[in-house]
C-alpha cells in the first residue's frame, strides 16, 4: 500500500510525531534533572520557570562531591550492585543451564517455588529478614544487602538465563563432548561464548535493580558508612528543607555508572534481548 | 577402524520403549545405514553408540571394548549431526581443529591435519569464515571435516543430508561414499530416506517401532524383503500390495485378486488356513502388454511421467496398483490394459503379522 505522496507525508509525520512525543516524555525528567543540577542556588527558587537557567553553575556538584558523604555512598552502591550483578548472574546461569539441559526429580517444583517467590511484595518479608539479619550481623552491612539483592534477583535471572540456554541447540555441546570435551569444558568453551548476550542482559538487569533499590537499603542500613546512594539522596530532603540543587546533582552523578555499564554491554544487550525472536 | 557390536540393547524413556532389544554387529570398515520412519528408534540407537544417551540395558562394544559406561569423549568416535552443530563463534579452521586442541596437539600439527582434511573436502579457501557465512553444502563439508581430523574408530552420521536441497544431497551422497572408500572407516549412517540407504549402504539395517526388521545388502532387502514393512519401505515407487487369496492346487499355489486369477506360484508356500494373503509385487516388475507370465487385465487411471520413466496408476479388481515403465504411453482413463506378471517377482505376506510367506 503506497498511497499518494500526500498520504505518505501524513503517515510519515504521524509516525515520527508519535515517536517524538514518546522520546520527549521519556527524556523530559532527565532533562529537568540536569537543568536543575546546573541552576545556581540563587535563581533556583524564583517564580518564573525557565527551560534553561540564565547562568550555569557547577556549585551543586561541588557541594555534593566536596561537602557530603556522596562519594562513600557511591562506592557502597558500586560494590553492592557490582557484586550482586556478578553473583546473581553466575548463580542464575548455573541454575538456568540445569533447567535448560537436565531432566531431574523435583524440577517442576523448584520452578514453581521460584515463581511463587516472585508473587509477594517485598514489604511483606522486610520484618522477618530484619529479625533474621540482626543477630547475624548483616544489618548495617553491605554483605547483607548483597545477599538480599542476589536472592531476590536469582529467580527472574534464572528464567532469563534459561531462555538464553534454550536458544542454543544442545547438539553443540554434544558435538563438543564427542570432540573430546567434558560437559563443563563444553559449557565454558562452546556454550558460554554464545551466551554472552544473555549474560550481559542478565547482568544489566541485576545491576540496575540493585543500583536503584531503596527499601531494603533504607531499612536495614541506618549507618552512613553502609548507606547506598539512593538512601544518600534522601539526606538532602530534611524536615526543614529540600535541597533540590545538590539532590539533582547527586542524581546526575548516580546515573553515570549505569550509563557507562549499559554503554559497555549494549552491543550484547540488543543481541540478547532479540535473540530467539526469529528463527535463524 | 573398529567393529561395533550391539547386544540386546534396550532403551526406555519412562514408560515408552524406544528400542526393544536390538542386536547388531557392524564389521570393521563397513558402511551401515540405519533406515526407518521417524520414531523407529534409529537415531536413538546412534546416540547410544555415541554415548549421548545411556542404554536401559544391553551392551555396546566398539573395537572389542565395552563402551556403554564411557562418556562420549572416551569412545573415540566422530559424529556428523543433522544440524551440523558447527560452533558458531569459531571459524572453519577452529571448528575442525577443536578436537585436536582438546587433545593438546601442537599448533603446527593441527594446522597440518586440518589443512589436509580441508584440501580433501575443498575447504581450503574458507578457513577464516564463520559457519554463518557458509552455504548449507559448505557447512556439511565442515562438519565432515571435523569428523575426519579426529581419525576416529567409527563415524556416526545422524541424517546429515536432510537439510540440503535435492541436488546438493545427491552430490554429498556421492562425496560421503567416496570419502568412505578412501578412509575405509567404520560408518553408521542414520536416514529416513530409503534412496540414501540404497545408494550408500554396504548393509542396510531396516528398523521399525524399536525393532530391527531386516539386515542385509541393499539388493537383498530389495529383492527378498523379510516382511511387509521392509518391502513397503525400500523401493520407490513402493511395492504394490494387493489383498488376495491363495489356493493350493496341483501345479502350485494359485493366487487370485478380487476373484480373478492373478498368478500361479510353482513352489510350495506356507499359506494361512483361510487362504487370505497380501500379494506384493514391485511396480517395475509388472509389464504392460502381453508377454511372459500370467496375463491380468487392469484399468488405467493416471500416468505420471518424469521424462525418463512413467508411473502408471491402474485399478485391478478395485485395488490400486502402480506400474513403473520406461515406455511412453498414451492411456486414457478407464482404458483396459493387459499386464504380464511373472511368478518369480511375486512376494507373499501374512496379512495378520506382516511376515513373509515362503
Amino acid at each position: 500500500m503506497r498511497g499518494s505522496p500526500r498520504v505518505r507525508l501524513i503517515k510519515w509525520s504521524l509516525h515520527y510525531g508519535v515517536l517524538f512525543l514518546f522520546v520527549v516524555a521519556a527524556l523530559f525528567p532527565l532533562y529537568w534533572l540536569v537543568k536543575i543540577s546546573l541552576t545556581p542556588n540563587d535563581s533556583l527558587y524564583t517564580h518564573s520557570i525557565d527551560l534553561w537557567p540564565a547562568t550555569i553553575s557547577l556549585e551543586h556538584y561541588a557541594t555534593v562531591i566536596g561537602n557530603s558523604d556522596f562519594l562513600l555512598f557511591f562506592r557502597n552502591s558500586i560494590i553492592v550492585s557490582g557484586v550482586t550483578a556478578i553473583a546473581s548472574t553466575l548463580l542464575a546461569a548455573a541454575a538456568g543451564y540445569a533447567f535448560s539441559r537436565f531432566v531431574f526429580r523435583g524440577r517442576y517444583w523448584i520452578v514453581g517455588v521460584m515463581l511463587v517467590t516472585q508473587m509477594f511484595p517485598l514489604v511483606i518479608v522486610i520484618t522477618p529478614i530484619f529479625s533474621i539479619f540482626g543477630p547475624l550481623g548483616l544489618t548495617n552491612s553491605l554483605t547483607g544487602l548483597i545477599i538480599i539483592y542476589t536472592a531476590f534477583n536469582i529467580p527472574f535471572a534464572t528464567f532469563l538465563m534459561q531462555s538464553f540456554f534454550d536458544g542454543i541447540p544442545k547438539e553443540l555441546e554434544e558435538a563438543a563432548m564427542i570432540d573430546g570435551a567434558t560437559r563443563f569444558k563444553a559449557l565454558l568453551q562452546i556454550i558460554a561464548p554464545l551466551t554472552l548476550p544473555g549474560i550481559a542482559a542478565t547482568m544489566g538487569f541485576c545491576f540496575t535493580g540493585a543500583w536503584g533499590e531503596i527499601l531494603f537499603a533504607l531499612l536495614l542500613n541506618s549507618a552512613a558508612s553502609t548507606s547506598t546512594f539512593p538512601v544518600g539522596l534522601l539526606l538532602y530532603s530534611t524536615r526543614a528543607t529540600i535541597e533540590f540543587g545538590p539532590m539533582m546533582a547527586a542524581g546526575v552523578l548516580a546515573l553515570l555508572p549505569v550509563c557507562i555499564f549499559f554503554f559497555l554491554i549494549q552491543r550484547y544487550l540488543v543481541q540478547g534481548l532479540t535473540a530467539g525472536a526469529v528463527k535463524g | 577402524m573398529a567393529s561395533i557390536d550391539i547386544k540386546n540393547v534396550r532403551k526406555d524413556f519412562g514408560p515408552v520403549s524406544v528400542l526393544k532389544g536390538v542386536d547388531l554387529a557392524i564389521a570393521s570398515g563397513e558402511f551401515a545405514v540405519l533406515v526407518g520412519p521417524s520414531g523407529c528408534g534409529k537415531s536413538t540407537l546412534l546416540r547410544l553408540i555415541a554415548g549421548l544417551e545411556d542404554a536401559s540395558s544391553g551392551e555396546i562394544h566398539i573395537g572389542g571394548r565395552r563402551v556403554d559406561d564411557l562418556p562420549p569423549r572416551d569412545r573415540d568416535i566422530a559424529m556428523v549431526f543433522q544440524s551440523y552443530a558447527l560452533y558458531p563463534h569459531m571459524n572453519v579452521r577452529d571448528n575442525m581443529g577443536y578436537s585436536l586442541r582438546l587433545k593438546r596437539t601442537p599448533q603446527a600439527r593441527i594446522a597440518e591435519i586440518v589443512g589436509r582434511a580441508g584440501a580433501k573436502l575443498g575447504l581450503e579457501a574458507l578457513g577464516e569464515r564463520k559457519p554463518r557465512e557458509l552455504s548449507g553444502g559448505q557447512r556439511q563439508r565442515v562438519a565432515m571435516g571435523r569428523a575426519i581430523v579426529r581419525n576416529p574408530k567409527a563415524f556416526l552420521f545422524d541424517e546429515p543430508l536432510s537439510n540440503l536441497d535435492a541436488r546438493m544431497r545427491e552430490q554429498m551422497r556421492f562425496e560421503i561414499r567416496k570419502l568412505h572408500r578412501d578412509l575405509g572407516a567404520t560408518s553408521v549412517y542414520v536416514t529416513h530416506d530409503q534412496i540414501e540407504a540404497m545408494t550408500m549402504a554396504d548393509r542396510i539395517v531396516a528398523m521399525n517401532a524399536g525393532i530391527i526388521q531386516q539386515v542385509g545388502t541393499p539388493l537383498e532387502l530389495y529383492d527378498d524383503p523379510a516382511n511387509v514393512f521392509v518391502a513397503g519401505f525400500i523401493g520407490s515407487p513402493a511395492m504394490n500390495f494387493l489383498t488376495g487369496e491363495a489356493r493350493r492346487g496341483e501345479t502350485g499355489v494359485a493366487l487370485s485378486v478380487g476373484g480373478k486369477a492373478f498368478c500361479t506360484l510353482p513352489q510350495a508356500v506356507a499359506v494361512p488356513e483361510d487362504g487370505r494373503v497380501t500379494i506384493g509385487i514391485r511396480p517395475e516388475r509388472i509389464r504392460i502388454g502381453v508377454g511372459a507370465g500370467q496375463a491380468v487385465e487392469a484399468a488405467a487411471d493416471l500416468v505420471e511421467t518424469t521424462g525418463a520413466a512413467s508411473v502408471v496408476h491402474v485399478d485391478l479388481a478395485g485395488q490400486a496398483m502402480k506400474i513403473f515403465t520406461t515406455e511412453r504411453l498414451q492411456l486414457s482413463q478407464g482404458q483396459r490394459i493387459p499386464l504380464a506378471i511373472e511368478a518369480k517377482d511375486v512376494c507373499l505376506f501374512d496379512p495378520a503379522g506382516g511376515g513373509r510367506l515362503r
